[in-house]
């Protein structure tokens, strides 16, 4: 899956799981000897709380090892430090960065200047993928970015136009021409998280189309959170008419030793198979819609107690199974 | 007559356009003429609220009010682009509000900047309670709050945006044009010089031009931003304005949940209270996942007939292990905020997109339930 792409950039609609993603599909592209470099940009300390370290500083810090000996590092970037380096970087300039910042410019550029902060955010992840193509020891065989959401994730890659509101000719430009190259490149794939419910669906769909209009390289999707059907085709559309054979599971129930709660227990386990069968109904009618995207799909479970570290091994390890290298 | 606003707001995708529409026709079927300001509704929201045209004003919802006749519901889309024309429209007279108009990077800062969707929320907000206020159009007024990175972002943005057009930063770029940076001492000299060289290495010559003949114009024209912004602010802090917190029983929401209630606390803001959205409901009977599981388990031994039960009891098992993650997560909230007072609204099967489904959240939100 994905040959030649060095960055994965990992977004979708808020709440449906975008940083455990981007986390579970770092561990994936780290196993057997890889190593994998985990980025946020968000000031959000995601990684750090999913992985529950400390914060992450500014700084490329392992943080996981992967099934198989490979490696997951990890960095927060915010504006700011990735302002500082940019100086430094291409202008050699990083002292520069006290007076800057006593003037109110560190402010101006990573706050208020429209897009600057986001040549500057996606400016550092090309850096990092253009080690690889200069050999550079401290490489990464590839990049994973827990990005925006989807709402704002064709503005947030699509630096070009962003600042050319701002700049037609200048630095700045030549830069995020710099940027572009990379990201609008095979090199990059732009993954959407969904879920299926309806909304979210309809704002991945969104995102597809907006991402190819803009000419982004779209990626995969990934369905997180869906739940397994429990039951057989057959029990479902029985929950669903609420026609399950109540008699025969309260007798079932006396067997398990429940049988002495009355018939509360039947009524209650009832309800929730149609509730279920209610729900597998959506999240097929959502599948099928996420399918006519044709796209590479990946679905992962709902983890029941929660996202812990053993889950994200977990979902990781789904990944590898799915095809994804 | 006395106004009453509330803001809703959370971490992105909890419910926070929903939850703020269902309030608002909650109130407006009890007798209330509301006004509900949106920010970026799922379409089929949207259309439910008859919100197809967007014209940055607000237009009633047909067919909404109370049981005998009175209370309406008017509803609105912000449109952040035209609001900050608006402004410039109505503070400069027409040749130099084209100006600035025309301006590169006031079209830049006016669609895209990180900030700027906030700071029309909040002008937009001023706005609609200065014609309340005039002609008594509504009594209560809903505010749904831009996707924003964090919640905080929805109270620093104005103010961020503000200080930096009246900052120091802007006037040192504009000074060449006013003539200062003379008569400042030699290591400011030094600084400013490299500042300045420095800028034109990051920006170009070309943006720097066009954010002096911004400021430039923008400077004689308004009184103030930051002025601005900050009687907004104040506008929040005044009694008849009060903060709905939504989020949903998952960790990051809630964190960014708690966040924003100690963030109301030390600026004295009114918090209503917390509205936890698609909470799993646990079941009224006492059979814990454990249990179930272990019942489920000796099910499956038996034979190929117990094996409907078993799963129904498998079912049970997941629903209670996330109800009890859930519970779990709220107790700490709770435990960590006493006094805010929460309820909660179950996740529904299917998605709301019409005014029955929003009545039926209503209600919900409504019920006294602890989480």
């Amino acid at each position: 899956m994905w040959p030649g792409v060095a960055l994965h950039v990992v977004s979708g609609k808020g709440g449906t799981g975008k940083t455990t993603v981007a986390a579970a599909l770092a561990l994936a592209l780290a196993h057997q000897g890889k190593r994998t470099l985990l980025m946020e940009v968000e000031d959000r300390q995601g990684i750090a709380q999913l992985f529950d370290t400390p914060p992450l500083p500014y700084e490329e810090r392992k943080i996981a090892v992967a099934p198989g000996g490979g490696e997951v590092w990890a960095l927060a970037i915010n504006a700011q430090e990735a302002l500082l380096d940019y100086l430094d970087i291409f202008y050699n300039l990083r002292r520069a960065g006290s007076v800057l910042r006593r003037m109110g410019a560190i402010d101006f550029a990573t706050t208020i200047a429209p897009g600057l902060r986001d040549v500057l955010l996606t400016g550092k992840a090309c850096e990092v993928v253009r080690r690889i193509d200069k050999l550079a020891p401290n490489a990464y065989s590839a990049i994973v970015l827990d990005a925006p959401p989807t709402g704002r994730i064709s503005r947030f890659l699509n630096v070009n136009s962003e600042v050319s509101g701002l700049a037609k000719v200048g630095p700045i430009r030549n830069h995020a021409d710099l940027v572009m190259s990379v990201i609008s490149s095979p090199r990059t794939a732009v993954h959407l998280v969904t879920l299926l419910e309806e909304m979210p669906v309809q704002e991945t769909a969104d995102g597809v189309a907006e991402l190819r209009a803009a000419h982004l390289p779209v990626g995969g999707i990934f369905v997180n959170m869906t739940r397994q059907p429990m039951l057989t085709g057959e029990q479902l559309q029985e929950a669903r008419s609420d026609t399950l054979p109540a008699e025969s599971i309260e007798q079932c129930l006396n067997e398990a030793g429940l049988g002495d709660r009355g018939g509360a227990i039947v009524s209650t386990l009832l309800r929730e198979a149609n509730d279920h069968a209610l729900r597998v109904d959506l999240e097929a009618r959502e599948s099928a819609r996420i399918v006519e995207l044709g796209l590479p799909t990946f679905f992962l479970p709902l983890l029941s107690q929660g996202i812990d570290l053993g889950g994200l091994y977990e979902l990781a390890n789904l990944l590898r199974e799915a095809g994804v290298r | 007559m006395s106004i009453t606003i509330i803001v809703c707001t959370g971490a992105g995708g909890v419910g926070k356009t929903t939850t703020a529409a269902a309030l608002a026709l909650r109130a407006a079927e009890q007798g209330r003429d509301v006004c509900v300001l949106t920010i970026d509704p799922a379409k089929r929201l949207a259309q439910a609220m008859g919100l197809s045209i967007l014209d940055n004003t607000p237009r009633r919802v047909e067919g909404v009010c109370g049981p005998d006749g009175k209370g309406s519901l008017h509803a609105m889309m912000l449109d952040m682009k035209r609001t900050f024309d608006e402004v410039v429209e109505g503070h400069a007279d027409p040749e130099r509000a084209q100006a600035i108009l025309d301006n590169p990077f006031y079209q830049a800062l006016s669609s895209s900047f990180a900030g700027t969707q906030e700071y029309m929320a909040m002008e937009k907000l001023g706005q609609l309670r200065a014609k309340a206020d005039e002609d008594g159009s509504w009594d209560l007024i809903i505010v749904d709050t831009p996707p924003s990175r964090s919640a905080l972002d929805f109270l620093d943005a104005p103010e961020r945006l503000g200080s930096f057009l009246d900052g120091r930063f802007i006037r040192i770029l504009t000074a060449p044009a006013r003539g200062a940076g003379r008569g400042i001492g030699k290591i400011a000299a030094f600084s400013f010089g490299l500042f300045t060289s420095v800028l034109n290495k990051i920006l170009g010559s070309q943006v720097l031009a066009d954010v002096g003949s911004f400021v430039a114009a923008i400077d004689t024209t308004f009184g103030g931003f930051r002025e601005r912004a900050d009687a907004t602010y104040t506008l929040l802090q005044a009694a008849g304005t009060s903060f709905v917190v939504i989020a949903a029983p998952e960790r990051d929401a809630l964190r960014e949940a708690a966040f924003f209630v100690e963030r109301l606390k030390s600026d004295s803001m009114p918090l209503a209270g917390l509205v936890l959205n698609r909470v799993q409901e646990g079941s009224e009977l006492n059979l814990s996942a454990e249990q179930a599981t272990a019942s489920a388990d000796k099910l499956e031994k038996l034979g190929p007939d117990e094996r409907l039960t078993a799963a129904l009891l498998r079912l049970h098992a997941d629903r209670q292990r996330i109800y009890t993650r859930q519970l779990h997560l709220a107790e700490r909230f709770t435990a960590a905020h006493p006094g805010v007072a929460a309820t909660t609204v179950p996740a529904l099967p299917e998605d709301i997109h019409d005014i029955s489904g929003l009545r039926e959240i209503g209600d919900l939100l409504a019920k006294k339930r602890e989480p």
